[in-house]
């Protein structure tokens, strides 16, 4: 049995030999904004440097996500207290004499208070990290995400080792049961039930397969652990595994993370060659092999009879439950389902105990839980938080507040699947039961923030628009109810919607939760429901009115120029895409709204501002 | 009560449940019903239509939605069948599928037997227009002989795209595209006739609506039979005769063999004749060939080659094994060629010129079959000029205002009219094999069977293995019913594990008594047993029961033929077959 103490040791030693630790964001979206040439770049420096003022030696580390992608490319001096933002391949030798070399912190590219415009110098005065708590994440962006060996120095694999040498399944289930785990995928099912049913089938083969389908728009939070830590999850999986009974696992990724698919390639490689996966783990009898299956894109796969289908080959479409995957799942074999951020807790569980879990979070929802922060907000990224923190601290403490100072108006939660929810439901608590009664759900976790200036019918548009397109079309419900569903909300969001549409888009709501087969079709009337209930007044003002209260919807726009304000410039008339605009020089111009666009370029184009729109 | 024997609650009546695989079955089996269309008795459940909805409450007071035909029935819990909010369900349901449906009903063949219609009439669904109105208009498939795909009114239940998977193990049919794009079509969007589809029809058995259904020749029928010019001379096959009388309101399996010589003559073929009769023909020149195989070290296991479907699977899938397949023609086949070649000589007034040959199948694929390149004449003319299914003969009967039940019994016409009971019982699963057995035992032994029923070999289920013991001679028989199953087979004698040295197989699941032909029945789950029960009282209540006591048989042979395997034989009732694979889209089977 390989003693993992002694591993974590020097793996430590490791760590200490590489002298200033310099973090460089290497995930997904700073990758996008040139992180690898800053690394590059820092590593050129590095190299030709002799003697630095503390350190005898620099390391550049290229980690996983910090979660502050807007800011990004993030670099972090870990012992140097400091967090650089934005930073640009001309930047680095700026940071490297000046801070590095000299000591001297590079004030422009700090990260500045949005309210005060203040640049922070402390990493931990940084408020969208200070408010986090972050576990599941708490490694991503802190360690190279390809190397196992600083995996293993941040305690990785201790847990496993640790369910390994007890070796009581049961134990572990009780502990994952105690922890009141709940599924992060969006159902919310507690975590050590599903276990427990699972388990029940041992002594056959079964599977535990990871759900990392993350297909919600706008949220990465698996993305991020699979980039970010990778051994954590496979660690995660192994301990499920064993407590399961199963000696064989998928991970569902959807191909279009590539980066966390290569990483986890990585990882399994390498955990296989030092015997923490796959035969005889740590020299145990447990066995536990790994596959990656890449998913083709369907939003639907998520769910997890149709990811189930999906490795088996046929086509992506969910299956009724019951049987639930627990009895009959992959290749009709009991199968545990788990989401990457769920299984990345288990480790922390085993090695910190159930009570510590349990000790975060609210009453029915214990620890913390992730959520992918966008929209109108100051501060966007991927935030961790204890389940129980209200909106108004994510939004306002964390997020920074509405962007350019505009007033909060609502907020959807829960990617396509949840519902909007709006000023009063700022102080509710963020958790499976208080959501769900307000008429929105945790889900993946996704925040959008919307603006004063959002039209809550456009929102419905969109969402629906979403679901319609990634419905697998299967059942009838689903398949047409949101086609017709979607049909009304771009009758109304054009301004020729009728009273009666109102009712048709409830009844099919309601319907359509009610009969559809799987959790696509049984959520994808919330976005119309909660705005139906929280902002019918819009509705009404785009049917009765023909009007778009936040002048979002172009068919609703009109735009006038006011004949005493305009000189007869022709600067408008010249920028009109569309030839939209009449008038001679020096005399008052007009629009003609037959040929009108919306597009507002005039608006911007004047010079005595004469143009409005309404 | 016994361990595992629980109850549940259907509409407040304690309901007793055992082994039912689905809640379903459980409500049909207290003698209630909900509506379905995706949902049938012989395929996987699928839960796509969401028409059998009901709304469960279990113990604890939890209420949930869920399909019936998917969910496990459960001890102790309360299901309620027709809430507001399942109806409300299923009402939009089919609000929903009629606002995107083709709803020509007047010229649709399945009006009046269709599913969709009949549930918009049950619950009053007036407003069609509610929803948004179809779109995305679809070219009927036209290219197969006997199938008819028309997308404009597919409900996407994907009854039919199982039935090509689970029976034949093939994906001829599959689903394209997703949400509200997704439709059926054939294997990489060629036209069926370009795949690998066998025609057994299964897809049409299922399928609710009107988007497939069976390439009817009734019209031309009709304009042969009113042409003063000619002579239509019709056969009809063991399995239509158990079948037919459910257009009429018959139950399954009544024997209405009398009774359709009846109506034929009434609607003015000329003379009928029996594919039972040739079916015993069939017997006389496959236990010939078999036993010839058998002792002559002949290519073994032969394959009987009956089934047209099977034939072109074999064709299409392995072609390197036609050797193993009988070359006796299939009854109708070898009735086509008799009545053909024989015919003018009995009746004088009837030449090769004038006849007309019509067959009466409970098969799709025999439309198919006919059209074969080797059944073609000098003429250009196929042996057999039309097939027509049950369901045709029966909208036949219908449109010549015959009251069928009440029509006096006729007998066939002779000489090709009379039969044994090992002829009837060629309907059913098995009762090839049961008859060949009848016979080979006296080509073998030189004595009579005197037990002529052999139990084994009866029954739908798919797969049946027998030994039989010709007076010292052992012989192993394999039975099986469904492509999937045949497909294994054909493996096991590849891998060289095959013991047996006679397999029969029909295409259809239990049978051509359960043909892609045969009158409609989406929720019977026990029609099949029915109907070859039909044959089976056939068989017990007939005069003979060999094929070689046939009178009629032993005339042929006396009068023209000779014996079983001659020169004459084999110009007339034997075949060849070909490697067909070329030009058509080959899958892989399962």
């Amino acid at each position: 049995m390989i003693d993992i103490i002694e591993e974590q040791n020097k793996a430590q030693e490791h760590i200490k030999q590489q002298g200033l630790r310099v973090l460089v964001c290497a995930g997904t979206g700073c990758v996008a904004n040139g992180s690898l040439k800053v690394i590059e770049k820092f590593k050129e420096l590095g190299a030709n440097v002799s003697a630095l003022t503390d350190y005898d030696k620099m390391t550049i580390v290229p980690t996983g996500c910090h979660g502050f992608c807007e800011q990004g490319v993030l670099v972090i001096i870990p012992d140097k207290h400091v967090t650089y933002v934005k930073v640009k391949v001309e930047d680095v030798e700026e940071i490297f004499e000046s801070h590095i070399k000299n000591g001297t912190p590079v004030e422009r590219l700090l990260y500045k208070d949005p309210k005060t415009n203040e640049a922070i110098h402390k990493n931990d005065d940084i408020n969208f990290y200070a408010k986090q708590t972050r576990t599941a994440l708490k490694n991503c962006g802190k360690i190279n995400a390809e190397s196992l060996e600083e995996a293993i120095s941040v305690r990785g694999y201790e847990a496993l080792a640790k369910v390994i040498t007890e070796n009581n399944p049961d134990n572990v289930i009780d502990t994952i049961t105690k922890s009141g785990l709940r599924g992060r995928g969006g159902g919310g099912f507690p975590t050590g039930m599903k276990w427990k049913f699972t388990a029940a089938n041992r002594g056959g083969k079964s599977y535990v397969v990871c759900n990392g389908d993350e297909g919600d728009p706008g949220a990465f939070m698996d993305r991020s652990v699979m980039e970010g830590d990778p051994h954590k999850l496979l660690e995660g999986m192994a301990i499920a595994a064993f407590a399961i009974g199963a000696d064989e696992g998928y991970i569902y990724v959807r191909a279009e993370y590539p980066l966390a698919i290569k990483r986890l390639r990585k990882a399994i490689a390498d955990a296989e060659e030092r015997h923490f996966l796959g035969e005889n783990i740590m020299g145990s009898d447990f066995s536990f092999t790994l596959h990656i299956k890449e998913g083709a894109g369907a939003f639907v796969c998520g769910e997890e009879t149709a990811l189930i289908a999906s490795i088996e080959g046929e086509r992506g479409m969910p299956r009724p439950k019951p049987p639930f995957p627990a009895n009959k799942g992959l290749f009709g074999r009991p199968t545990l389902i788990n989401n990457v951020e769920t299984l990345a807790n288990v480790p922390l569980i085993i090695l910190n105990g159930a009570d510590w879990f349990a000790s975060m979070g609210c009453d029915t929802s214990k620890g913390t839980k992730t959520f992918a922060l966008t929209g109108e907000v100051n501060n966007t990224g991927l935030i961790e938080v204890p389940m129980g923190t209200t909106l108004r601290q994510i939004i306002f403490d964390i997020g920074g507040g509405i962007r350019g100072g505009k007033k909060f108006k609502a907020v959807q939660i829960g990617g396509p699947s949840g519902g909007c929810l709006t000023e009063e439901h700022l102080d509710i608590s963020m958790d499976y039961d208080s959501l769900i009664k307000a008429g929105a759900m945790v889900g993946s976790g996704g925040l959008v923030v919307m603006a004063e200036d959002t039209c809550m019918v456009e929102v419905a548009r969109f969402f629906m628009n979403f679901t319609k397109n990634e419905s697998c079309g299967k059942c009838v419900p689903c398949r047409e109810g949101t086609k017709n569903m979607l049909k009304i909300l771009e009758k109304i969001v054009k301004g020729k919607g009728e009273m009666s549409d109102l009712d048709k888009l409830e009844e099919l709501a309601h319907t359509v939760k009610d009969g559809s087969l799987c959790g696509l079709g049984k959520t994808a009337p919330n976005p119309v429901l909660s705005t139906l209930k929280y902002f019918k007044d819009e509705y009404i003002a785009h049917i009765k009115d023909h009007k778009c209260p936040a002048g979002v919807c172009s068919a609703m726009k009109k735009i006038t120029i006011n004949a005493d304000l305009c000189k007869g410039c022709t600067k408008c008339a010249r920028t009109c895409p569309v030839g939209a605009i009449e008038g001679t020089v020096k005399n008052p111009h007009k629009i003609n709204q037959e040929k009108c666009i919306k597009c507002e370029a005039c608006l911007n184009a004047c010079p005595f501002k004469a143009i409005s729109k309404e | 009560m016994s361990e595992d024997k629980k109850t549940l609650i259907i509409e407040g009546k304690e309901v007793e449940f055992t082994n039912e695989p689905n809640l379903l079955e459980v409500i049909r089996k207290a003698g209630m019903n909900v509506p379905t269309f995706c949902y049938r008795p012989d395929l996987t459940p699928f839960g796509a239509c969401r028409m059998c909805v009901v709304e469960v409450i279990y113990p604890n007071g939890r209420t949930m939605i869920n399909s019936s035909c998917t969910m496990p029935p459960e001890a102790g819990i309360k299901v309620l069948l027709n809430t507001e909010r399942v109806r409300k369900i299923r009402k939009m349901v089919l609000e929903l599928l009629l606002a995107n449906h083709d709803r020509e009903c007047t010229s649709c063949d399945k009006s009046g037997s269709c599913e969709l219609q009949q549930y918009a009439e049950e619950y009053g669904i007036k407003d069609v227009k509610k929803y948004a109105q179809k779109e995305d208009w679809q070219e009927i498939d036209n290219s197969s002989d006997c199938l008819v795909r028309d997308n404009n009114k597919c409900i996407l239940c994907g009854a039919c795209v199982r039935a090509c998977h689970e029976h034949q193990g093939l994906q001829v049919l599959g689903f394209a595209n997703r949400g509200s794009a997704t439709h059926v079509q054939p294997m990489a969007g060629k036209p069926l006739a370009d795949t690998e589809c066998i025609n057994c029809g299964q897809c049409a058995a299922v399928c609710p609506t009107g988007a497939l259904t069976i390439k009817s020749v009734v019209n031309d029928v009709w304009a042969e039979i009113t042409n003063p010019n000619k002579k239509v001379v019709a056969q009809f096959a063991p399995s239509v005769r158990v079948a037919l009388g459910e257009m009429f309101g018959l139950k399954p399996g009544v024997n209405t063999t009398n009774k359709i010589n009846a109506a034929l003559k009434k609607i003015g073929f000329d003379l009928v004749f029996d594919t039972n009769f040739s079916a015993d023909l069939t017997i006389m020149e496959e236990a010939q060939e078999f036993v010839t195989r058998l002792t002559t070290g002949g290519t073994l296991p032969m394959f009987t080659s009956c089934c047209p479907g099977w034939v072109r699977f074999l064709e299409l899938q392995h072609p390197d094994m036609l050797n193993h397949l009988s070359t006796c023609k299939s009854p109708q086949g070898m009735l086509g060629a008799v009545i053909r070649e024989y015919v003018p000589q009995y009746y004088p007034e009837i030449t090769k010129e004038n006849l007309v040959s019509v067959s009466i199948m409970p098969c799709t694929a025999k439309k198919y079959e006919a059209k074969r390149e080797q059944f073609k004449m000098e003429d250009g003319r196929q042996e057999i000029d039309y097939v027509m299914t049950t369901q045709e003969l029966g909208r036949m009967i219908k449109s010549a205002g015959i009251d069928f039940n009440s029509l006096e019994d006729v007998p066939a016409d002779s000489p090709f009219g009379q039969y044994t009971g090992a002829g009837t019982i060629f309907g059913v699963s098995g009762g090839v094999a049961e008859a060949a057995a009848r016979t080979a035992y006296t080509l073998v032994t030189g004595q009579e069977l005197q037990n002529v029923v052999i139990n084994d070999m009866r029954g739908t289920h798919r797969v049946k293995t027998v030994e039989l013991d010709l007076n010292g001679t052992k012989v192993k028989v394999k039975i099986v019913n469904t492509l999937a199953e045949a497909e294994k087979c054909m493996r096991e004698i590849k891998e060289g594990k095959a013991d047996y040295q006679l397999l029969e197989v029909m295409a259809c699941p239990g049978g051509c008594i359960n043909g892609g032909g045969q009158p409609l029945s989406f929720n019977d789950s026990n029609i099949k047993e029915q109907r070859a029960q039909g044959l089976y009282t056939d068989d017990e209540q007939g005069q003979y029961r060999k094929s070689h006591e046939n009178p009629e048989i032993k005339e042929l042979y006396d009068k023209h033929l000779e014996k079983p395997n001659s020169h004459k034989s084999h110009e007339l009732l034997h075949t060849s077959y070909s490697d067909k694979r070329s030009g058509c889209y080959i899958g892989i089977a399962k």
